[in-house]
């Protein structure tokens, strides 16, 4: 094998173009590794689900290929799959079915896995989302932050090696939001890998080691999140009284792209040591209340990437 | 599996496997039990078999009521073309069964197999859980055995559901005893009920292309009601186009064609001909379709 055995998911030149000529997804170069938390960045209709469905042999590639743990995909789908969890494009249940026989119904599907354990770890998957309660209603009677539940539950049916998560907060209030993020956090910690797309930049922040940003089908980037950051120069943000007067000082000094929103005035950061920044804004008599750098956020990342907003779709 | 083999990196699943447990091949059949428990689970079939069953207490009634005038009933299936047989029923109730099947054959259980096979894929495409089954891992050429297999039960349920609901009408309203077959030859009541199970099982396996055909269907649309409406629509067109005598050259190919040969059961000795052709036909519209069925699912991508 010419890849290396850290490698969980790793993509050659992964395209895929739908019949009426639409290119989805456009030699992606993909390469996660094993124990991370991968954040799989892109606003709508970048391409992610369409890359997540080829992953899971859903969908044949045009071109390129792909291997999950090591083996090809979709021909390997049978002996790779059962070490998969996957919530795929939000949950999708039997609305006739209670929680609990939707989960037995899926476990029934993997063939690898042991009647005689079924309703145990059922049960067991049921308790980790913290769908006890609600296991014998009809799924149809859910709301949609349970039955994200309920589609996480049925990825977790059994010990995992990937989890692929196609945004798993969709629909979850606030306090469900930090439930799940704790959970993938914890699940991280067991070993598993947790390849996680989402269009929220701050969630892919909090919880994840690596990712990735797509737009248009193309990959932009990859790699460590705190580089991906890092890779942008923060902003200079300068709190006083005297605005007015501190923007001018900062232009007189180097700063570009100067805004100023009431008592904050935020600069590109110039050329030269920042002491003397302050020291220039403290001569022309602006009363500084604060001064500082702030780190770049992913935002910043993506947007400097891409050259446009986020929530533009492709 | 232990969470050991959790934390192995990527390129070891062989050994994963090997380690973490057998999985013995029965295990593939929970698919199959999950499916028939979640169809027979469904307030949709539970009313589709209740319609069935409701034909031969119909039929049952209407005829009590109308010989109970003093009238005679008259020959001829309700159908138009099936055997007949309605107007021994008041000499002997266990020819409701074979009324009641001849009644329902034409369109009431094939119409009943067409929302089944042809809900069977669109309808987990159109709920969005055919991915997920496929991720499971199901395996696509597993769970289209596995939808077929269950659409046969179906077939199978369905018409013992007629047989049985006849037979207790019949039981209830009219006497039972020595019967004549067709060719006016007395038989045991008992052996009669064995020539009713027969015939049930054969109107059963006459259904079997009905099924493979919906299947196909069934693989080519992400809309379950669509689906149902074409097989639906495809079988009203065969039997049309089986009335008409300029088209008589194909009618043989029909998945129709010798449906109403059952009643061939019920001759002394019994005429085999038609019986084994209609089996043949059956056999070649499974082969066909279930072939065709295959090669589109298990190419297709899966965008539902």
């Amino acid at each position: 094998m010419e890849e290396l055995p850290d490698t969980v998911i790793a993509t050659q030149a992964l395209t895929k173009r739908y019949r009426g000529g639409q290119l989805a997804v456009d030699g992606l170069d993909l390469t996660v590794p094993a124990g991370s938390v991968f954040g799989f960045l892109g606003p709508n209709g970048s391409g992610k689900t369409t890359t997540i469905r080829m992953l899971m042999g859903l969908i044949e590639p045009t071109a390129g290929s792909a291997r999950v743990l090591g083996q090809p995909m979709p021909r390997s789908a049978r002996a790779v799959l059962p070490h998969v969890g996957a919530l795929i494009e939000g949950p999708a249940l039997y609305g006739f079915l209670s929680g609990r026989d939707n989960l037995l119904r899926y476990d029934a599907a993997d063939p690898t896995a042991d009647p005689r354990t079924r309703r145990t770890r059922v049960a067991a998957a049921l308790d980790r989302v913290g769908l006890t309660a609600a296991a014998g209603k009809k799924a149809k009677a859910y709301s949609l932050g349970m039955k994200q539940r309920l589609g996480l539950a049925a990825a977790l049916l059994q010990p995992r090696r990937l989890l692929v998560l196609d945004e798993p907060t969709n629909g979850l209030d606030p306090q469900g939001m930090r439930e799940i993020r704790s959970l993938i956090r914890e699940l991280a910690s067991d070993g598993t890998t947790v390849f996680l797309s989402s269009h929220l930049l701050d969630e892919i922040e909090q919880v994840c080691t690596h990712a990735a940003v797509m737009a248009q089908g193309r990959l932009i980037t990859q790699g460590v999140v705190a580089e991906l950051a890092a890779g942008v120069r923060g902003r200079l943000v300068v709190t006083t009284p005297d605005a007015g007067e501190a923007a001018r000082v900062l232009k007189e000094q180097g700063a570009g792209d100067v805004v100023v929103i009431d008592d904050r005035v935020t600069a590109e950061p110039p050329d030269r040591d920042l002491a003397d920044v302050n020291a220039a804004l403290v001569k022309a008599g602006v009363r500084v209340r604060g001064f500082g750098v702030e780190r770049a956020s992913l935002e910043d990342a993506f947007v400097a990437l891409t050259g446009e907003g986020f929530d533009v779709a492709g | 599996m232990s969470q050991d083999e959790a934390v192995l990196p990527g390129g070891a699943i062989e050994g994963a496997r090997k380690a973490g447990g057998k999985v013995n091949p029965l295990w593939t059949f929970g698919l199959l039990r999950s499916e028939l428990l979640t169809t027979f689970r469904r307030w949709r079939t539970l009313a589709l078999l209740a319609v069935l069953a409701a034909v031969p207490i119909l039929v049952g009634i209407a005829v009590k009521i109308e010989t109970g005038d003093g009238g005679s009933m008259g020959g001829g299936g309700p159908q138009g073309g099936g055997p007949a047989f309605i107007s021994q029923i008041t000499n002997n109730g266990l020819f409701l069964v074979f009324t009641a099947l001849a009644a329902t054959l034409p369109f009431f259980l094939p119409m009943a197999i067409g929302v089944i096979a042809g809900d069977a894929i669109a309808g987990e495409a159109n709920a969005g859980t055919l991915r997920y089954l496929l991720v499971a891992p199901a395996g696509r050429s597993r769970l289209l055995l596995t939808k077929y297999a269950t659409t046969m039960a179906f077939c199978l349920v369905a018409t013992l559901v007629v047989a049985i609901s006849a037979l207790t009408v019949g039981a209830l309203l009219f006497p039972l005893g020595e019967l004549t077959t067709i060719s006016g030859t007395r038989i045991s009541f008992a052996e009669g009920l064995g020539r009713a199970l027969l015939i049930a099982l054969v109107v059963a396996a006459s259904l079997i292309g009905v099924a493979a055909l919906g299947l196909f269907v069934s693989t080519l649309t992400n809309s379950g009601i669509a689906a149902m409406a074409t097989t639906v629509g495809l079988l009203i067109t065969v039997q049309i186009l089986d009335q008409i005598p300029q088209l008589h050259a194909l009618q043989p190919y029909f998945f129709s064609h010798y449906w109403l040969s059952f009643a061939d059961l019920m001759r002394e000795p019994v005429y085999w001909d038609d019986l084994v052709k209609n089996l043949g036909i059956q056999g070649l519209y499974a082969a066909v379709f279930g072939s065709a069925a295959w090669a589109r699912f298990t190419t297709r991508d899966i965008t539902a």
